[in-house]
């Protein structure tokens, strides 16, 4: 029998290139000041549920939600392999905090009806590791946090995780839902000929208004369509959602003003180098 | 109940009858934060047979510890630990509750804070008690968990608030918040809580095996750290940090760049979001200083900055700068202390 897996991705502003606009003066990111990338922890969950499919067959669904522009990381998803993907896009979501987004989520997982869930552990904007854990509690889940390794086996997942201390082999009842880390495995390569024809796939917002519904169709009969959810249609509770729904603040934002205590420059040189060991060595700070 | 008297929580973490030393450094910050509010500092202490390690949480400036002790807590897994802390906040109300940003604690909490809909802000750098008036209703609310952390960009620190959602949660890292001295025979209160969820809970996890990893850096222990970020350049140069640091009987540590460029390994990171660091002497090599990376070093006691861009901002918290290729300075450096035979 097959496994229904769906996995909850993010497009993620590129932290390794940050530049001096990155952040708004609210203290929110100023996303369009950076590259966007398919967040590189969800990649390797993508690659976990691709293998729970190589294997036992079923489906996998990505669902995404952010902005319009987010359907290039499902469109990238859909080369790689996933059967279907969905974008959850509200302008009612915005400013949502991690308690915010994993009701959102949740509710979008909800529709889907999964054996398995797979979130990355964490994005590299935030690093907080909170939605995947909150969506599961949402959803009733059983939560398998940091997983490195997955079997599934008579209904149940065996898997291995990472606590920090060394790792732990656990059975889990399904429905589950794993937070995976890039011991997982790296997401496969393109295939080039689903290269070529999903990198046609659109949502509908991104489409041109006026012949949008007849495009739309188009792309369904082809089996290029990207599904499209606004809260109403995940049947989202409003107050839930967006700033309504977000219990943390953003009190202030503060510029970091360093400073240190003396400082004395050392040129490159064998002489001052060789100085700079012996005072350390003199004010015992080694030796 | 009046919920600006409830009390300052701390999760105490322990494994395998084991208190973890993020729980007594959290009772540190915890002690400051409930003086400040004048109310009780209490820790949390789940498991079984594990009554005994409440002398070392009195010790360590709790007042009082909620104990639950069931055979269904002996192993941490997600559903029986996240129930019973639900059901403890549920009853004594707590206005804080922080835990360590352990594997163990970044399960629990967000769980906790998704069943009751509160906030929660991890990887704080620095916890205090401030006042706050939201911008939009001009309400305002007297002495909020004020949750520090540096954010996205790295040269900011952002503040953040749960002024309704109560109890405030957080979580720091280990290594961030500083453990007060044992008070040797200080003691405090240990109140008992049968957790009622525990009785019909079916655990949907089964752990089969557990291997426990030796260890093989401790940078949290280790008087010299050499550490390298981006600007090492390469895999082959970061030898020259182990060589130094071989030399100093030190460790190697990088930041998040060199981690993910795969100069070193993901257990040598220091920083917000890796381990943070003490030692007597620190020597940053290739390391800009992003905000994230100095909260996890500055408080070294002596920092020497080696970087070949002079305007880097490690040099602000460095007490001593070379100006330099790597290439060039840690050989010398390396023969340097060779010579004075440490």
């Amino acid at each position: 029998m097959g496994y229904n897996c769906v996995v909850c991705i993010k497009q993620v502003p590129d932290t390794g290139k940050v530049t001096g606009d990155a952040m708004k003066a609210d203290g929110t990111i100023n996303r369009a000041a950076l590259p966007a990338i398919f967040n590189p922890e969800d990649q390797n969950a993508l690659e976990a549920a691709l293998k729970v499919r190589d294997q036992h067959g079923g489906t996998v669904t990505v669902i995404t939600m952010g902005l319009p522009s987010a359907c290039a990381i499902l469109r990238e998803a859909l080369m790689c392999g996933a059967d279907k993907a969905y974008l959850v896009t509200d302008r009612r979501a915005a400013a949502s905090d991690t308690l915010a987004t994993s009701y959102i989520l949740a509710q979008a997982v909800k529709m889907l009806k999964p054996d398995l869930v797979f979130c990355g552990r964490q994005a590299i904007d935030g690093d907080t590791a909170q939605t995947g854990p909150q969506i599961a509690e949402k959803l009733g889940a059983t939560l398998v946090t940091y997983l490195e390794g997955l079997e599934i086996k008579d209904g149940y997942a065996y898997a291995t995780r990472n606590i920090g201390t060394g790792t732990e082999k656990v059975k889990a009842k399904l429905p589950a839902l794993f937070t995976v880390m890039e011991k997982c495995g790296e997401l496969r390569p393109f295939e080039v000929r689903r290269a070529m024809k999903y990198k046609k796939a659109r949502a509908p917002m991104e489409l041109s208004k006026e012949t949008a519904e007849a495009d739309y169709a188009a792309l369904k009969a082809k089996g290029l369509d990207i599904g499209q959810w606004s809260l109403d249609d995940i049947a989202c509770d409003l107050t839930r959602c967006g700033k309504a729904g977000s219990p943390t603040l953003v009190n202030k934002i503060v510029n970091v003003v360093l400073s240190g205590g003396e400082f004395q420059e050392y040129q490159p040189t064998d002489e001052d180098v060789g100085r700079l060991v012996g005072s350390l060595i003199a004010d015992h700070t080694i030796g | 109940m009046d919920r600006s008297k409830g009390e300052v929580w701390i999760f105490a973490e322990q494994e395998d009858g084991v208190l973890s030393d993020v729980a007594l450094e959290l009772l540190g910050k915890g002690r400051e934060l409930a003086d400040k509010l004048g109310v009780p500092l209490a820790a949390v202490l789940l498991g079984s047979g594990v009554e005994g390690l409440a002398a070392k949480l009195f010790e360590y400036g709790a007042d009082k510890v909620h104990l639950v002790d069931d055979p269904k807590l002996a192993h941490y897994q997600n559903l029986s630990y996240r129930e019973t802390m639900i059901e403890l906040i549920r009853e004594v109300q707590p206005q804080i509750c922080v835990y360590g940003a352990t594997f163990l604690g970044r399960d629990l909490a967000p769980s906790v804070a998704s069943a009751l809909r509160c906030g929660l802000t991890a990887d704080c750098t620095e916890l205090t008690i401030g006042d706050y008036t939201d911008p939009a209703t001009k309400e305002e609310f007297k002495n909020l968990l004020m949750q520090c952390r540096p954010a996205f960009g790295g040269n900011i620190i952002a503040t953040i608030v749960n002024p309704r959602n109560w109890p405030q949660m957080a979580t720091a890292r280990e290594g961030v918040m500083k453990m007060l001295d044992p008070a040797p025979g200080r003691t405090g209160e240990i109140v008992r809580h049968a957790a009622k969820c525990l009785e019909t809970l079916e655990l949907p996890v089964e752990v089969l095996e557990v291997v426990r990893a030796a260890k093989s850096v401790n940078l949290k222990g280790a008087r010299v750290i050499v550490a390298g970020g981006a600007g090492v350049g390469s895999k082959e140069n970061f030898k020259l940090l182990h060589e130094l640091a071989e030399a100093l009987g030190g460790t190697v540590g990088g930041t998040r760049a060199a981690v993910d460029l795969g100069y070193c390994e993901h257990e040598r990171q220091i920083g917000q979001t890796g381990v943070t660091v003490r030692p007597a002497l620190y020597i940053a090599c290739g390391i800009s200083g992003a905000v994230q990376h100095l909260a996890g070093m500055q408080e070294s006691q002596k920092i020497i900055a080696i970087n070949t861009d002079k305007e880097a901002p490690i040099f602000a918290v460095a007490h001593y700068g070379i100006v330099g290729d790597l290439a060039a300075v840690l050989p010398k450096m390396i023969k340097a202390v060779k010579a004075k035979a440490l």
